[in-house]
């Protein structure tokens, strides 16, 4: 028995399955040798059907950061190069004065007074890189901290002071149903009404983006976290927080008739004029959040009595085209965070980073076509 | 090669570094398919994924410097010149794939200009510049070595049961975590 098991697994060699099918049909007769063969097989189909259900193939149906990215392809369209959502923006850098106020909230570094230099994108939502501005676009506004030793943090914020969903089903569900309906070229009605049916909160908190109305550009909006983390000081204490940028720059109402919107891109060139006239500033302002505010809804807002600390002031100084900046190529992704800052358990949070990472590495490869907002739009 | 012929089992040190990095891969691999299908646990997971690939290739290093200066028993007397030669260097390829692959996360992570975070403010150097199309070659390529890393295991896993379990030539008990008497 041995020697003919060895002469087939000489003869065989390449590869256990081989052994176990050729030898095992050879001695058929031999129930003790074929029920080890059978067994060694499950063990072997056993381990790799463990790592088939990690990895979600017995699960098509699940929501996964891949098919998140195919639903934003199917509405924005697939654009080389471009991210899948937030596709339309423009490079800009300057600097974080952080005048210490943070530090009693978190050791962060960030907070410790002085200055830290930053890399920024600000961005209209949507997966169309060449789409026409428009005021009530949700604004974006991506930034980089770049901190000493290498550190950084991240964030990606928008205009709107709560978000209109809050998990991520609910967002891939309105992003499905927000889509053109083939036939009409579209969104249905029907859909966004049978969305916002099932969803009370969504309709709640777009009562509250609506009571905020936008305002001229991206150069007086205020920009928002939206999500909760946790701060973490010295001591160990942590403590709930949101943050936002509020702008130095006056408020202004958006232009919305229509008729005073003759460029495509006059959102992005009057940001352009504005950073060329002079440095555009935000306070970074750090919201702290009591025990019974909710850390895992983006939709609830918090109490407007909730302490604030403005921690700084943000400088955006510099601004280019992304087709010759870095900033094209960075994944704004709102978890990388320094030491002294923490995730919160809001469901968005994960889901961000995983469906920015997929959009990030599916943008990575492919060929870069050229910005909407052109190395000449930003010099003229 | 040092093989010493009175002995059967791998020194204790080697057995307990292989039950290590066996435990160390099975873990990464398992959350590494896990975490790329995940929104909810993606965060936690590639947070854990990022310093366990990067000890990986600390233990990895410090096992091959260890076998290298150690004895080896000899290979079972069912095997044959060829399987040993195929053993040998499938044991070479496992090596090679361990170095490789951490240093393909950590090399595709720099490409991509994330910081290559341990834990809190503990991070890595880049030890690549920020170029994304570097990024989308080596991320593409880490899912291909972890496949290939994933059928190398099988296929180890397969051949130690068929030998140890069908053709009872004690394969196992050279590795086995417990120490195995001669008879």
């Amino acid at each position: 028995m041995r020697q003919k098991l060895r002469l087939i697994g000489n003869a065989r060699i390449h590869g256990a399955v081989a052994i176990l099918v050729s030898s095992g049909a050879s001695k058929l007769a031999d129930t003790r040798h074929f029920g080890r063969l059978a067994g060694t097989a499950v063990a072997v189909l056993g381990v790799a059907a463990v790592f088939i259900y990690l990895g979600g193939w017995f699960n098509p149906e699940a929501l996964t950061p891949a098919r998140f990215a195919d639903g934003f392809e199917r509405s924005g369209g697939i654009h080389s190069g471009f991210r899948r959502n937030h596709a339309k923006g423009v490079c800009v850098s300057g600097s974080f004065e952080s005048n210490g106020r943070g530090t009693r909230l978190s050791k962060a570094v960030v907070f410790n007074a002085g200055r830290i230099p930053i890399l920024g994108r600000f961005s209209l939502a949507g997966g169309n890189p060449d789409v026409a501005d428009e005021p009530e676009m949700v604004r974006g506004l991506g930034l980089l901290f770049n901190l000493p030793d290498g550190e950084e943090w991240r964030t990606a914020m928008i205009n709107t002071p709560v978000f209109a969903l809050n998990t991520p089903q609910a967002f891939f569900d309105r992003l499905v149903a927000t889509q053109p309906d083939p036939q009409t070229g579209k969104p249905d009605p029907e859909k966004m009404a049978a969305f916002l049916a099932s969803h009370p909160e969504t309709v709640q908190a777009t009562k509250i983006i609506q009571s905020h109305p936008a305002s001229s550009g991206f150069e007086n909006s205020a920009y928002y976290g939206l999500n909760a983390f946790w701060f973490m000081d010295a001591s160990g204490r942590s403590i709930p927080v949101r943050w936002s940028l509020a702008p130095v720059q006056a408020f202004a109402p958006a232009n919305t008739t229509g008729s005073a919107r003759p460029d495509k891109n006059y959102l992005f060139d009057a940001l352009i004029a504005g950073i060329l006239q002079q440095p555009l500033q935000w306070h970074l302002i750090i919201t702290i959040g009591q025990a019974n505010d909710p850390t895992n809804d983006a939709t609830i807002p918090w109490p407007d009595a909730r302490e604030q600390v403005d921690v700084g002031t943000l400088t955006l100084d510099h601004v280019e085209s992304e087709e010759t900046n870095p900033c094209r190529d960075i994944n704004f992704d709102p978890l990388v965070l320094p030491g002294g800052m923490a995730p919160s358990d809001d469901p968005l949070l994960s889901a961000r980073s995983a469906v920015y990472s997929q959009s990030f590495t599916r943008r990575s490869g492919e060929k870069k076509l050229p910005s909407a907002v052109t190395p000449s739009e930003v010099r003229k | 090669m040092n093989v010493a012929t009175g002995q059967r089992q791998f020194t204790a040190l080697m057995r307990l570094f292989h039950w290590l990095t066996a435990a160390l891969v099975l873990t990464i691999l398992g959350i590494g398919v896990a975490m790329v299908a995940s929104l909810a646990d993606y965060h936690r997971l590639v947070a854990i994924h990022r310093p366990l690939g990067i000890l990986i290739l600390i233990v990895v290093v410090i096992r091959f410097v260890n076998r290298h200066n150690s004895k080896l028993p000899p290979f079972p007397a069912t095997m044959s010149p060829r399987e040993r030669s195929v053993a040998s260097a499938s044991e070479l390829f496992l090596y090679a794939l361990l170095v490789v692959q951490p240093l393909v996360g950590w090399g595709m992570l720099s490409a991509a200009s994330y910081p290559i975070t341990l834990t809190g403010s503990i991070h890595l150097f880049p030890i690549l510049p920020h170029n994304v199309m570097l990024y989308a070659v080596l991320r593409r390529a880490h899912t291909v070595l972890a496949y290939l890393l994933f059928l190398t295991f099988l296929a180890h896993f397969g051949a130690v049961l068929f030998h140890s379990w069908v053709m009872r030539d004690g394969t196992f008990s050279r590795m086995a975590p417990w120490k195995v008497r001669a008879h």
